[in-house]
């Protein structure tokens, strides 16, 4: 079996990779979007110090 | 009692605790995906019915499994936070509702993908599809009536009950799997012990387990956003080396 056979999934590759691709794309847009939303979390702490704002 | 399990049910622990928690199921879940992918694509023979097509269904069974469970999960945390008033609880559920809501999109996603196909639809309005459809919609009334309101305490309480009276859908999603069961039973009933189904079980598992190691790590680290954005008042918050930077 080579590569290109693979990718082809037996003409499936469409709906395979597109399901997977979805799943992919997702997971990495959830890890990234749960990281910006700590680090700007902080930053408003931070921002919050700095001004002295005792809220 | 042996351990004060109250302990951590105070944000301020349970904020380190979950950080400590992170890495471990990240890198195991870093490991898993790769094991599961590779029996799922490589190992995993090709079907004989619906040839390499049905090789959707080593994401698509795991997210849906997950859609369902993590929705349980949210809805008894919300339930403990309404019964108790304990703040990480609501917490807890607040940060289940995103990853569950995705898992739930993944699945009709991959689902309709797969239908295509099989089917020669990507949509059938039958009770699965419906059901599962409804837990998306739940999950998103969750995070809307939950950002709606402006008191973060109120919030959890109204969010709270429309958790826990959509949690009636899980069961019917579930039955709804067993009546429809012409797509789904094949690899997670063994009916004989060929090799064939034994590894498709295993490349099934392996990527339930990766997925469910996956939500447990994003959604821990969720909930330390969601502790800082929410007991930015409190001075234990201040004084964490991270705020300081």
């Amino acid at each position: 079996m080579n590569w290109g056979d693979f990718f082809a999934m037996r003409g499936y590759a469409f709906y395979i990779w597109g399901a997977y691709g979805m799943a992919l794309l997702i997971f990495i847009t959830e890890i990234v979007a749960v990281r910006h939303r700590k680090k700007a979390a902080l930053q408003q702490l931070r921002l919050l110090r700095d001004a002295g704002v005792d809220e | 009692m042996a351990i004060n399990w109250f302990k951590y049910s105070a944000p301020s622990t349970f904020y380190g605790l979950a950080g400590k928690l992170i890495p471990w199921f990240s890198w195991s879940a870093a490991i898993l995906f790769p094991v599961g992918l590779y029996i799922s694509f490589f190992v995993a023979p090709t079907d004989a019915q619906q040839s390499e097509a049905y090789r959707i269904m080593f994401i698509h069974v795991p997210a849906s499994i997950l859609s369902m469970f993590i929705y349980l999960v949210m809805a008894a945390y919300a339930a403990l936070g309404l019964v108790f008033n304990t703040r990480l609880s609501s917490m807890m559920a607040s940060a289940l509702a995103p990853t569950g809501a995705l898992f739930a999109f993944i699945s009709l996603w991959t689902g309709a993908l797969w239908g295509k196909p099989m089917w020669g639809a990507w949509w059938v309005w039958d009770a699965r599809l419906t059901s599962e459809l409804i837990l998306l919609f739940l999950y998103l009334g969750f995070i809307a009536l939950h950002a709606s309101i402006d008191d973060p305490r109120r919030a959890d309480r109204a969010a709270a009950l429309l958790a826990i009276v959509g949690s009636v859908n899980v069961p019917i999603i579930y039955f709804s799997v067993k009546w429809w069961n012409t797509l789904h039973q094949g690899a997670t009933v063994s009916f004989s012990g060929t090799t064939m189904h034994v590894v498709m079980q295993q490349a099934l598992y392996t990527m339930l387990l990766a997925c469910w190691l996956y939500a447990v790590a994003v959604v821990l680290a969720r909930v330390r956003g969601i502790i800082l954005e929410r007991e930015r008042k409190s001075l234990w918050v201040l004084d964490l080396p991270e705020s300081k930077q």
